[in-house]
């Protein structure tokens, strides 16, 4: 069997396949550039001249009435859509508007999503498997077999994430809640550098809610994370730094008492309750 | 089924790929026992008709496989899996023409009597090198190898999915088929490739070259089936699954959806390849009708009968349908295309999940198997 | 060659110095004794007595030689009656007496000697009658005579053509004969002047005219006639592509007709019905039906057909949508496989019901013939109307989407099935109507189809993967990228043909269709926006 493991690898060679995967530079601070972003569908303005910067390690929130242009931001940073005019940065070195999303992700970029998106037919460990940082091209991905660090790995996500019983449970059959967990267990098996958190805490618990809170601060210092989310009194638990959002582009950003007693976040809000 | 092992030797360990190969092997070897051994009015005695006639549906069978592969593991619902079938057939006909030799009604040494009737006077450059027998076996593989993989290349990076990309392998399919029926192809028009003589040296009319193509096709079959096997239990199959079922998702992960796409429908391109190629000597002809936009989608309702995304589901539909086939239109052939599009309405609206969905038992074995992943013991030897 | 062509012209000398033709009345002796000379004469001689019996006034000179040159003017052999045989379909022959006019029954063919007659004589015969036909009052007539003299005319004919061009009222009658007469300049005289009067014509004599000029040792006339020439060539050029793209737009809306349907099932609402060439199907059969029950009133029947393949085809697709696809909703793939399904059901329904071939539905005269644009370019009507029907489908199918309560609410409930629904929309209601108009339309493709090509239980097979292809090249939800995309494709198709043949010009543009998709996924006129991000 070695000698058909030998051949089998030798698709490594082809190492013009896969991108020149340089590590991230943010000796300038910075890890996440946006600059003058503007994209429009039809003629709207789904985001409009956006500027935004993430510092390493840093945990931003960000809020904003709907419409206000949160996932389309995200859409941008993963590379799902590419705005009309400005240009967006991770770290100093890599242009993100060149790249598409396999790389953008290989690169260091998690996302998950504002509905939970996890594989219902396969189980929760095999989401986990999936999700893992390893050699992700076809035929590495054919021939590959599950090490026992690897397997280590996806047990200690599996705690974390508190799935362990239901680890051979196809992850349909999981409740609102735990799709959530499950996701982030799979942001967390990417060991991303920056990870896109989409409204994480909806349809949780209170409790769920807290341990949630506690994992992204947990995380925040070794990874970036920014935090899309509607829940105040989450955010309020969370958040150093907010950033609101309005028609596609920055109202305030500061800290979450500054933020709330902005006069213009005071109008944009209660003009939409009004 | 376990995460650790090697991809090519896992399939061997699950219930339902033993299971699978037990009864095909046991099946062939009756076959071929019943045929050797039995006198010929035995009521036991399998004729060498009905030998063809059971390699026909195991060819059948063979696409079948292939095409759940793409459909049932990468949601790609190809109506235009006949065109690889058909290439492989074709690949395998001009290999057949050309040992006819001057054996033909004209008596050419190299041209094929079509050729001769068309006043050509040379061979066209295509034809070169069919005339040995491990060319055209490769071009079997590699003729609609290629075209998957220019198509597929183009579809998938385009991002080309769902019901588009169902109705262009169906255009697909039906310009070849056009492109076929033109004699200036140089493919026989028409009438397509037939009179063939021998293969391999064998001559093809007699009872040991049937018996030889019959067990070739079940060996074609346990390969191709073991195969598909090893890919979809494979991490690959799983990242398969997770394009079908959430494509973006599997971008933002990390994986080239397209890639993925792009192998998985080339080896199915080539598994279906294979079964025409074994398909044509066995039946004798092959034409411009295999590449018709009916027969491909014919193909899937066998997969949807016997249960997408099984595998041995879609042997027993391809084996069912066909078998319904040859009664139906031996007694009553106006009544063929009624149940066929009964069979298409049926399937879809009341049995979703074929045949195979109403054997749990099997399906359950394999599941209960992969309950345990094995330790990190494995992984190390 | 020259004497005969020295003979007609003898003859239509002859003819042409007779005063008017027609009005006195020639005795029945002096027609008999004409006859039997012409049953008697040579072959040679033949055509100067044609030309007599022309002279000679007689009204009835023109059935004489109309039959004469059909083969059909006959001398009793017994009584030395001359006779026309109406019917000469077995051993006894129907006639009528040439000279009274009277039916005289059956006569045994053994006792009639025809009047033998053969090629040259038939042309001269035509030449004659053509003179003839200048004279009447029938303007159409004169007009088709006159055309019929290109090429023909000589010197004393000449003469005889300036005269009566001089007399002559009709403009077109004018100009062809000016025409006829440039011919004749150009081809005995050399005439540069007339060359000129040439240089527009698209009349194969003219440009056969100008063509021997060409050859001419006069380096003036040369040049002019080279010039003449290719101007006319210009002109031929433009016609021919007014041509194509007169066959490309028929085909073009003949795709729109089918697809168009198509574009509201799958393109708005998003099923794929792949038993839309069957609805199709059905519209061309409803045509047929009603001119078997309307038998003798093709064209009330078409018209009537109308309504009636709509309906039918409606009623049909309703029934599809409520016994099957209703329980696929969102399951496009299955939808497809079941509905193909039924289209197989459809097809072998016919053929088992009706037959398995093809079935003739009648054009209405109205329907049948061209229009004559001019001499190289002639519009067939049946293609016309079918033009102008698609764009009236379209038209109408525009309004019922914009300007409609139903339109309002399939946009609305295609758009966001859920809030509709708790606006107070029936989106069941919705779904039904909206699959009852696109199947109608297929109807209607079908009624527009039966009156150009075979109605055949393969019939709506043969359209359901163009239809398809349409709707995708032009985007799918967009009413005007089918049609553009259909217009277009059938002028793709059109401008192929000539040089690659019917097959691989419709492998090209499937071809094409296939690497455009690559290009651009959503088609031509792709939806934008966040709604469009499946």
């Amino acid at each position: 069997m070695s000698i058909m493991s030998e051949l089998t690898h030798r698709d490594r060679v082809f190492d013009f396949l896969t991108p020149t995967a340089s590590p991230v530079d943010v000796r300038h601070g910075p890890i996440l550039y946006l600059e003058d972003v503007t994209v429009s569908f039809d003629g709207f303005r789904a985001i409009n001249n956006l500027n935004l910067t993430i510092d390493d390690g840093e945990l931003r929130c960000i809020i904003g009435p709907n419409g206000a242009g949160k996932t389309t931001m995200m859409d941008i940073i993963t590379g799902k859509t590419r705005p009309d005019v400005g240009s967006v940065w991770f770290g100093s070195r890599h242009n993100l508007l060149t790249m598409n999303e396999p790389d953008i992700a290989s690169l260091g970029i998690g996302r998950k999503f504002q509905k939970p998106t996890v594989f219902e037919a396969l189980t929760v460990f095999e989401n986990l498997e999936l999700a893992m940082a390893t050699d992700k091209r076809v035929l590495p991905t054919l021939t590959a077999r599950l090490t026992g660090e690897a397997k280590a790995r996806i047990d200690e996500v599996l705690t974390t994430i508190g799935l362990t019983d239901l680890r051979h449970r196809e992850a349909g059959i999981l409740s609102h809640g735990q799709k959530q967990w499950l996701e982030i267990g799979m942001l967390l098996m990417q060991k991303p550098r920056l990870l896109l958190v989409d409204e994480p805490v909806a349809g949780m618990t209170e409790q769920e809610m807290e341990r949630t809170a506690e994992l992204l601060t947990s995380l925040a210092g070794k990874q970036s994370v920014v935090v899309v989310e509607h829940d105040m009194g989450f955010v309020r638990s969370i958040a150093r730094t907010v950033t609101v959002l309005h028609q596609g582009s920055v109202l305030a950003e500061g800290s979450m008492d500054d933020v709330s007693n902005d006069p213009k976040v005071i109008e944009v809000y209660l003009g939409e309750g009004a | 089924m376990s995460y650790s092992q090697s991809w090519l030797t896992r399939p061997f360990t699950e219930r339902s790929t033993q299971i699978f190969l037990g009864v095909l092997f046991l099946a062939v070897m009756v076959v071929s026992v019943l045929h050797l051994v039995m006198p010929e009015g035995s009521a036991l005695y399998v004729s060498s008709y009905t030998v063809t006639l059971l390699g026909k549906y195991l060819c059948y069978a063979l696409l079948a496989v292939a095409v759940d592969l793409v459909w049932g593991y990468l949601g790609i619902l190809s109506l235009g899996h006949g065109a690889f079938f058909a290439l492989g057939g074709y690949a395998m006909g001009m290999y057949l023409m050309r040992q006819i030799g001057d054996r033909g009604v004209y008596g050419d040494p190299t041209l094929p009597d079509f050729m001769v009737f068309l006043n050509w006077d040379s061979l066209p450059w295509y034809w070169h090198g069919f005339d040995m027998a491990w060319f055209a076996f490769i071009m079997v593989l590699l003729a609609p190898g290629l075209l998957a993989l220019v198509f597929g290349f183009l579809a998938f990076r385009s991002r080309v999915t769902g019901v588009y990309l169902s109705i262009i392998t169906q255009a697909l399919t039906f310009a070849l088929m056009l492109a076929f029926f033109r004699n200036e192809m140089g493919f026989g028009g028409n009438n397509g490739l037939t009179d063939f003589k021998d293969i391999l040296g064998f001559d093809l009319r007699t009872d040991a070259a049937r018996l030889g193509l019959f067990i070739a096709t079940g060996i074609a079959l346990a390969v191709g089936y073991v195969i598909c096997r090893a890919i979809v239990t494979s991490k690959l199959g799983r990242v398969s699954v997770a394009c079908r079922d959430a494509e973006a998702r599997t971008r933002f992960l990390g994986y080239r959806v397209e890639r993925v796409q792009l192998f998985v429908f080339v080896v199915s391109a080539m598994l279906a390849g294979v079964a025409g190629a074994l398909y044509v000597p066995q039946v004798g002809i092959i034409n411009p009708s295999e590449f018709s936009p009916l027969f491909s989608i014919e193909i899937v309702v066998w997969v949807a009968l016997g249960g997408r995304a099984t595998l041995y589901g879609a042997v027993i539909g391809a084996i069912i349908v066909n078998y319904a086939k040859t009664v139906f239109t031996g007694i009553m052939p106006d009544a063929w295309l009624f149940a066929l599009g009964a069979l298409f309405v049926l399937v879809t609206v009341f049995l979703p999940k074929g045949i195979a969905g109403l054997l749990p038992g099997l399906k359950k074995k394999t599941d209960d198997e992969s309950e345990a992943p094995t330790s990190g013991k494995e992984a190390t030897a | 060659m020259s004497i005969i062509r020295s003979l007609k012209q003898l003859l239509i000398v002859c003819l042409l110095s007779l005063p008017v033709l027609g009005h006195a009345q020639a005795n029945d002796e002096q027609a008999q004794s004409l006859l039997t000379q012409l049953a008697d004469a040579s072959y040679a001689q033949k055509g100067k007595i044609a030309g007599e019996i022309a002279r000679s006034g007689d009204e009835r000179a023109r059935g004489w030689l109309e039959a004469f040159s059909a083969g059909k003017l006959a001398k009793v052999e017994d009584s030395g009656k001359f006779v026309i045989v109406l019917s000469n379909r077995g051993r006894n022959w129907t006639v009528q007496d040439a000279l009274t006019g009277d039916d005289l029954g059956e006569i045994s063919r053994r006792d009639l000697d025809t009047i033998r007659v053969n090629n040259s004589l038939r042309s001269e015969i035509d030449g004659i009658l053509s003179v003839i036909d200048l004279t009447v009052n029938d303007a159409d007539k004169r007009l088709e005579a006159a055309r019929g003299l290109r090429g023909n005319v000589d010197e004393a004919m000449a003469k005889k053509l300036t005269e009566l061009m001089a007399s002559e009222e009709d403009a077109d009658v004018k100009a062809t004969l000016d025409e006829a007469l440039a011919i004749y300049k150009v081809e005995e005289q050399g005439d540069i002047g007339a060359v000129k009067t040439l240089s527009g014509s698209l009349n194969s004599e003219a440009r056969a005219a100008l063509n021997s000029a060409t050859y001419s040792d006069d380096p003036a006339l040369k040049q002019a006639a080279q010039d003449a020439l290719a101007s006319i060539e210009t002109k031929l050029k433009w016609n021919r592509a007014a041509e194509t793209l007169y066959f490309g737009l028929s085909l073009g809306s003949v795709l729109v007709l089918a697809a168009i349907g198509l574009a509201i099932t799958f393109g708005v609402m998003g099923v794929i019905n792949m038993a839309h060439g069957e609805l199709i199907m059905l519209g061309a059969y409803t045509t047929w039906g009603m001119q078997q029950m309307l038998p003798g009133q093709p064209g009330l029947a078409l018209i009537l057909s109308i309504p009636a393949g709509f309906l039918v085809s409606a009623l049909a697709g309703v029934a599809i949508e409520r016994s099957v696809i209703q329980f696929l909703k969102g399951r496009p793939l299955e939808t497809l496989l079941a509905t193909f399904g039924i289209s197989l059901v459809l097809q072998q329904l016919v053929r088992t019901v009706i037959s398995p071939l093809n079935r003739t539905v009648v054009t209405p005269d109205w329907m049948s013939g061209s229009i004559m644009v001019n001499e190289a370019l002639s519009l067939t009507l049946n293609r016309l109307y079918i033009i102008g029907f698609a764009l009236v489908v379209f038209v109408g199918l525009m309004l019922i989407m914009r300007k409609t309560r139903l339109g309002l609410e399939v946009r609305a409930v295609t758009q966001n099935r859920a809030m509709a629904r708790s606006m107070g929309i029936k989106a069941t209601k919705v779904d039904i109507m909206t699959f009852a108009l696109g199947s109608g339309v297929a109807g209607l493709a079908g009624v527009a189809l039966s009156q150009i090509t075979n109605v055949g239980p393969n019939l709506g097979q043969n359209y359901i993967i163009d239809s398809f292809m349409v709707v995708v090249f032009g985007g799918v939800g967009n009413l005007w990228g089918t049609l553009v995309a259909g217009l277009s494709l059938g002028t793709i198709n059109q401008l192929l043909e000539p040089w690659a043949g019917a097959v691989l010009a419709k492998i090209l543009v499937l071809v094409f269709i296939i690497l455009f998709i690559q290009k651009r996924p959503r088609g031509l006129f792709p939806q934008k926006g966040r709604a469009a991000e499946g």
